[in-house]
């Protein structure tokens, strides 16, 4: 199927006068067939692009959530290449732009070239890697020019105004900002000083801004998107759902459409 | 993306770098920052070395191991880092860093542990600086190191048990890594060895590079010459490129690295990393590391806990990229020969990670070409740690 770009979706969010929802999911949670259910579910309910992920053996930058999603994964028989199928077979079904977000390893062992190639000829629009920063993606962005991928970078709290500005050279697609100091996971409230971080960010580049990390009410996107942000993203919450109703799939999906409609709700500004 | 917010870029040859999450990007530059700005520093460097003498027993004597010398055929010496406080190299490395921890206004330490080695030095260096401690360790270790994990608690660190994963060394870094991230301004994550991003490879060889400076002092006064070969176990690396880093721009001086064989290589069970392992990402540097095929980390095995990892120091890979040093490997059974030899021969029991640089000494004097070679072996810590292990492996109740 042919596919929808960022920048398109971003586009007429704007037209629309509304923000962008964007939740993640691993793939292969809690096993292949039902996380590719899930994934069209999430499309059919509102999402406005995915991002999709892979099982890694020590996601670092994860939380509970995911490394027990990746967990699930690997017992019921992920692999990369079961990812790639992944990827296919929802491509096959929306032309909703989707990320990947995965280690480095990953794509290293791969062969980085390669491994972009075959994103390419899929249709998969970007690539994140949680582990690369951009002083040590020079392989990775020539990779990614070469096949027509987006690589997108992380921002946070922490991230100085001197290299926010070489990353906003460099960065594809959106900004994913980093809401909170730490790893990925539900949290009750957004960090008070996003709205701030959002703002100076804005500063600097016109570069969609999308925040993850710690987002999970209807309330952290209102709060995120009236601070100037362009998308928010979910991947725990999500994760949780699943988690919590894996003896029983009707109520997930159920739970899951749902969550999903409200998500999306909370991105219009009425 | 040039880097010119920090001073290096970490590599060795095209190994070792800076691939972490970007929340932690700061952190890095911080301490490389720091660690440069402190290691030239008066005060820092005489309280360093006050620490090394009087708190930990530096310097550590480079001993003839007569007895073993004559049923090898060489000179073997070993480098006592064994008789160190809490009882092996890591205490040498635990100073450093938490000096410039405390240096650094930072309150807390965290530190990985496998065996409880490099749990135990922290513990004891936050207890003397004042500073928080908390070491996590996989549950697996936890249960099987309980008398380590009981000496920590009693230094005041708190041991967090990793229940993730393989539930050991890994996995603690892991967790090490996420409890780092989301503790930045009061934490210092105090790696234990030469591995993770830049600066730690380069800042944990130089606290380490003591034991290096003290053997090449040490031999010459006794020999007038230098050693023909440096021997020390590798699992990480520190104890190892602390003693290479002594004689490795001397090109006639043979260094080997001793890895965990394990069951044996030819099996999945052992951590012979730069052996059988392939080039990869893993906490922080590209290095070699042990991975399937698709790049999954793969889970390693061996007697010896120290040795039990997946991957290796950087500028481990690139030595041995280079042909510099080789690596070789000792399996568990050779290891554990190699411990009784020693206690039989001199009357010093090493630890099971020493007992595998031991063991490959012997292996190596018996080859002809080497016989009455001149041998350091670096004895990088003591093994009543491992007397529960031992006892087991060898049938015996205690």
């Amino acid at each position: 199927m042919n596919k929808q770009s960022y920048a398109e979706i971003f586009e007429k969010s704007q037209q629309k006068n509304e923000g962008i929802f964007i939740p993640f999911l691993v793939a292969g949670d809690p096993d292949y067939d039902t996380s590719l259910e899930i994934a069209k579910l999430l499309v059919d309910n509102g999402a406005d692009a995915l991002e999709i992920g892979f099982p890694f053996s020590d996601p670092v930058a994860d939380g509970a959530s995911v490394q027990n999603a990746d967990i699930r994964a690997f017992s019921s028989g992920m692999t990369v290449e079961k990812c790639f199928k992944f990827l296919e077979e929802l491509r096959e079904y929306t032309d909703k732009p989707f990320g990947l977000l995965l280690y480095y390893n990953l794509v290293y062992k791969h062969g980085i070239e390669k491994f972009y190639k075959r994103l390419s000829n899929i249709g998969v629009n970007a690539v994140l890697i949680a582990d690369l920063p951009p002083e040590e993606a020079e392989d990775a962005i020539k990779a990614a020019d070469k096949y027509n991928l987006e690589q997108i970078f992380i921002v946070s709290q922490a991230t100085s105004n001197e290299r926010l500005k070489g990353i906003t050279d460099i960065v594809g697609g959106f900004i994913y900002i980093a809401s909170v100091m730490g790893t990925t996971g539900a949290r009750t409230q957004v960090e008070h000083n996003t709205t701030e971080l959002i703002k100076r960010i804005r500063e600097h580049t016109d570069i969609p801004l999308c925040v993850g990390f710690g987002i999970s009410k209807p309330e952290h996107v209102h709060e995120v998107l009236d601070a100037g942000a362009d998308g928010a993203i979910v991947g725990s919450a999500l994760i949780n759902i699943i988690a919590d109703n894996l003896d029983n799939k009707d109520v997930m999906f159920g739970e899951i459409a749902d969550y999903i409609q409200i998500m999306k709700e909370a991105t219009s500004s009425e | 993306m040039k880097r010119d917010t920090m001073k290096y870029d970490g590599k060795f040859g095209k190994y070792g770098g800076i691939f972490v999450p970007e929340l932690l990007i700061p952190a890095i530059e911080e301490l490389e920052e720091a660690f440069y700005k402190f290691k030239g520093n008066e005060e820092f460097v005489e309280e360093l070395n006050y620490y090394l003498k009087e708190f930990a027993g530096r310097p550590t004597g480079l001993y003839y191991a007569e007895n073993l010398s004559k049923e090898l055929g060489c000179k073997i010496y070993l480098k006592r880092e064994d008789m160190l406080h809490t009882g092996a190299h890591k205490i040498n490395n635990a100073i450093g860093q938490g000096l410039l921890a405390k240096y650094m206004g930072k309150t807390q330490l965290i530190a990985e542990t496998g065996a409880g080695q490099h749990g135990i030095a922290t513990a004891v260096i936050g207890a003397k600086l004042g500073l928080d401690v908390k070491v996590f360790m996989g549950s697996t270790d936890v249960e099987r190191q309980k008398l380590n994990v009981f000496r920590m608690e009693l230094s005041g660190a708190e041991v967090i048990p990793v229940d993730m994963g393989s539930k050991t060394l890994k996995d603690s870094i892991n967790e090490a890594f996420r409890y780092w991230i989301s503790n930045l301004d009061t934490t210092h994550y105090l790696i234990g060895t030469t591995m993770g991003p830049h600066p730690y490879p380069t800042m944990v060889k130089y606290f380490q590079s003591v034991i290096g400076k003290e053997a090449r002092e040490q031999i010459m006064e006794l020999e007038g010459k230098l050693p023909d070969t440096v021997i020390a176990c590798v699992g990480g690396g520190s104890n190892a490129m602390g003693i290479f880093s002594g004689f490795v721009d001397d090109e006639e001086v043979e260094l080997i690295g001793v890895e965990a064989g394990g069951e044996g290589i030819e099996t999945l069970d052992h951590g012979a990393t730069l052996t059988k392992g392939t080039e990869g990402i893993l906490h922080g540097s590209l290095s070699i590391i042990l991975q399937n095929d698709e790049g999954q980390i793969s889970e390693t095995s061996s007697v010896s806990a120290g040795l039990d990892y997946p991957g290796v120091g950087p500028e481990h890979a690139y030595l041995h990229s280079i042909d510099r040093a080789q690596y070789v490997p000792i399996n568990n059974k050779e290891a554990l020969d190699g411990l009784r030899l020693l206690c039989e021969t001199e009357g010093i029991i090493p630890a099971l990670e020493s007992s595998h640089a031991i063991a490959y000494a012997v292996k190596y004097a018996g080859k002809e070409e080497n016989k009455g070679k001149t041998i350091i072996v670096n004895l990088s810590g003591r093994g009543d740690k491992d007397m529960f292990t031992v006892a087991k492996e060898l049938g015996v109740e205690i």
